[in-house]
């Protein structure tokens, strides 16, 4: 048998059948779906007189749209159409039967955070969702995407995708972090290196030594921009922290089964001799905390440097980084850490897990957020948040001064009432920092948990590591 | 599905790169439940102001371009989300062609669900079509999609490359579900096969 890699071997098991020139249909093992990018397609299924396929491989939850103040549960903090998409979604959700966690379920949370706790996500499956963060997934050494909403009613309908095979990229990290140093960083650093549009084409694997010291919530960060580098997908091959992630989770197999998919998992990594079409290696010892100066993901420095000139890029860069610093207010050769902001938000599904918070309630722990700025947390589950509460991290976050929220998107893409005010300048643990992402106006740097904590307290971008 | 074959329209430059989907249709109309109507806010918020005035020096906002059917755009045009609402919103303004250097990915896909060509060229030809575009309302750009050009309007021929699937279905308006329900007997039996393989799934 010729050899194989990570990728290959998924796309493989999932070919349920494939034209002469290529063109597939991809089985879809778990299809996730949320209130935002899914009203069109349910209604599309409805004038179609169609229905959903596998309503058991169909998990919804809204998220986007959410509020994330405490009285939620009361309908009016939502906004009428913001309602109606949510009331949409419970509505389809009923109507076809699929899996589904309402607003009022402790299990509600981001859409790829609910997934993996839950136990649908699972190595070596193929997951698809109207959204592009979906490569969250990839983590788990499965085959995640996001998709248009076209895609989702035509998985809704058929469980399959329309794909053709995309190419092969290792980004391998070598060596291991250096302390203040984490999976948020390395993943912008990928982009910083590639560009938006590097992985244009491709699904990238993520591997060596400072890959396999993360946790699983470090991979689902790394995994989870892999979208902002341009690939259609991440991967990082499963190992024992992979099973021990998913073991006894609600959906995980269980018994005999569960043995059975171990084994299977077990062969799935890339062989030694796979063929690679390019191959990006970053030492992983040269990483440091970094910070976005820009609009875009690439828009990347360590937390050490200063504002770019916009001369010193090439092409259509020049115009785009020059406008980038009107937007952002920022003048070339200015230090980063003299960059003053007067928001933190902590949340989103690159950053909102356990771990994120523990991090940044570590640098937290008995200091106070600036006089003045707004910080907030928002708890990528409400499992996350309860969690949390139990560790004591909520009392950490409350008692420094950082407003303590209910489980959605909220700020990552300013849907329901979180945003920026214009000119407002935040330190972010999202993953985007597009013009008007958090707000009309508002100014985003992305930013590790650690370093949104260190930001809170000092009130400019500030390097963790000198508070640790 | 709106079939697509020729289409000979004006092009409204875009040289800006990383137009990213939060551009083309900010997240405040993402609250939606219907596909139609986008247009308008396409580009909202370079194309308005706060108050909603148009801000004239926007290149839809322009009288030259306000009937464009191409865009000619920097690279990586679409980046970030998933959002239809990207696809749908230039549809509904009237656009049926994209023209740069790259893509992202999703957004590519989207264009095809809903009957407008994203077409890739190398930057050179890219470029010369921006400057073709620039020209205004005199210089129309002439797609044609079953020979897989797209000629200037000094009569300059540039070829692109397509999936020969992708063609098929845009030249012929076809629904992808209806096509892949024909297969249906296919996906059932590997959905057997796969339960029995991997039961846990
Ligand atoms: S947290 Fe942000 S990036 Fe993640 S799914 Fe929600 S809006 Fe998208």
């Amino acid at each position: 048998m010729s050899p194989k890699t990570l990728y290959d071997k998924i796309w493989d098991a999932h070919v349920a059948h494939e034209a002469d020139d290529g063109t597939c249909l991809l089985y879809i093992d778990r299809h996730l779906v949320h209130e935002v990018t899914s009203p069109q397609a349910f209604e599309g299924l409805r004038m179609a007189g169609r229905t959903v396929r596998a309503p058991d491989k169909t998990i919804g939850v809204p998220d986007h749209n959410v509020p994330t103040t405490l009285d939620r549960a009361n309908a009016e903090t939502m906004t009428e159409d913001s309602r109606i998409q949510v009331e949409a979604l419970d509505k389809n959700a009923k109507d076809f039967g699929i899996h589904y966690y309402p607003v009022s379920d402790v299990r509600q949370g981001i859409v790829h955070i609910v997934g993996p706790e839950q136990g649908w996500t699972l190595p070596g499956m193929t997951v698809v969702c109207g959204d592009s963060h979906t490569a969250t997934h990839g983590a788990f050494g499965a085959l995640a995407h996001g998709i248009g909403t076209s895609e989702v009613e035509h998985v809704l309908a058929t469980q399959t995708l329309i794909q053709k095979k995309s190419k092969n990229m290792k980004v391998e990290i070598t060596g291991h972090l250096k302390p203040g140093v984490t999976a948020k960083d390395i993943t912008m650093s990928v982009i910083g290196e590639t560009g938006t549009a590097g992985g244009t084409g491709y699904v990238i694997e993520y591997c060596g030594t400072a890959i396999q010291d993360l946790s699983m919530e470090g991979r689902m960060t790394v995994c989870n921009m892999a979208i902002e580098g341009g690939a259609r997908a991440g991967l990082i091959a499963p190992d024992e922290k992979t099973f021990a992630y998913c073991k006894g989770r609600p959906h995980a197999p269980k018994g005999e089964d569960w043995d059975k998919a171990v084994e299977y998992w077990k062969t799935l990594y890339s062989d030694d001799d796979a063929h690679w079409d390019k191959v990006v290696t970053i030492r992983g010892d040269d990483i440091a905390p970094s910070v976005t100066w820009g609009t875009s993901p690439e828009d990347v420095l360590p937390i050490d440097a200063v504002v770019p000139d916009p001369a010193s890029f090439a092409g259509g860069k020049v115009d785009a980084a020059k406008r980038a610093l009107d937007y952002m207010g920022l003048t070339a050769g200015q230090k980063l850490t003299d960059i003053e902001i007067d928001t933190v938000f902590i949340g989103s599904c690159t950053n909102g897990r356990i771990e994120d918070l523990r991090a940044a309630a570590e640098i937290l722990k008995g200091k106070k957020v600036k006089d003045g700025m707004r910080a907030m947390v928002v708890p990528g589950s409400g499992l996350v948040r309860a969690q949390a509460e139990e560790e004591g991290l909520a009392d950490i976050f409350k008692e420094a001064g950082f407003e303590w929220r209910m489980a959605g998107c909220s700020m990552c893409l300013a849907m329901n009432p979180d945003q920026l005010s214009e000119g407002e300048r935040c330190a972010s643990t999202s993953n985007r920092n597009f013009e008007g992402r958090q707000g009309y106006k508002g100014r985003t740097h992305l930013v590790s948990p650690g370093m949104a904590a260190a930001a809170a307290i000092t009130g400019k971008l500030t390097d963790v590591r000198e508070m640790m | 599905m709106e079939k697509f074959d020729k289409l000979s329209g004006i092009a409204a430059p875009m040289p800006l790169v990383n137009i990213d989907t939060d551009m083309i249709i900010p997240k405040v109309f993402l609250k939606t439940i219907k596909r139609s109507g986008l247009g308008v806010n396409l580009f909202d918020e370079m194309r308005y102001d706060r108050q909603g005035n148009e801000i004239p020096e926007f290149v839809l906002n322009q009288p030259a371009y306000r009937e464009a059917s191409i865009l000619v755009a920097g690279d990586n045009f679409g980046c970030g989300s998933s959002r239809e609402h990207a696809p749908w919103a230039i549809a509904d303004f009237g656009i049926r062609c994209v023209i740069s250097t790259s893509f992202a990915d999703i957004f590519y896909n989207n264009c095809f669900k809903n009957g407008i060509l994203p077409i890739v060229l190398p930057e050179a030809e890219r470029d010369a079509l921006m400057e073709d575009a620039e020209k205004g309302a005199n210089a129309r750009i002439e797609v044609d999609l079953e020979a897989q050009t797209v000629t200037s309007s000094d009569g300059e021929v540039y070829h692109f490359e397509i999936d020969s699937f992708k063609k098929h279905c845009l030249m012929n308006g076809l629904d992808d579900i209806g096509l892949t329900l024909e297969k249906a007997a296919a996906i059932d039996t590997f959905e057997e096969k796969h339960a029995t393989e991997r039961p846990w799934v």
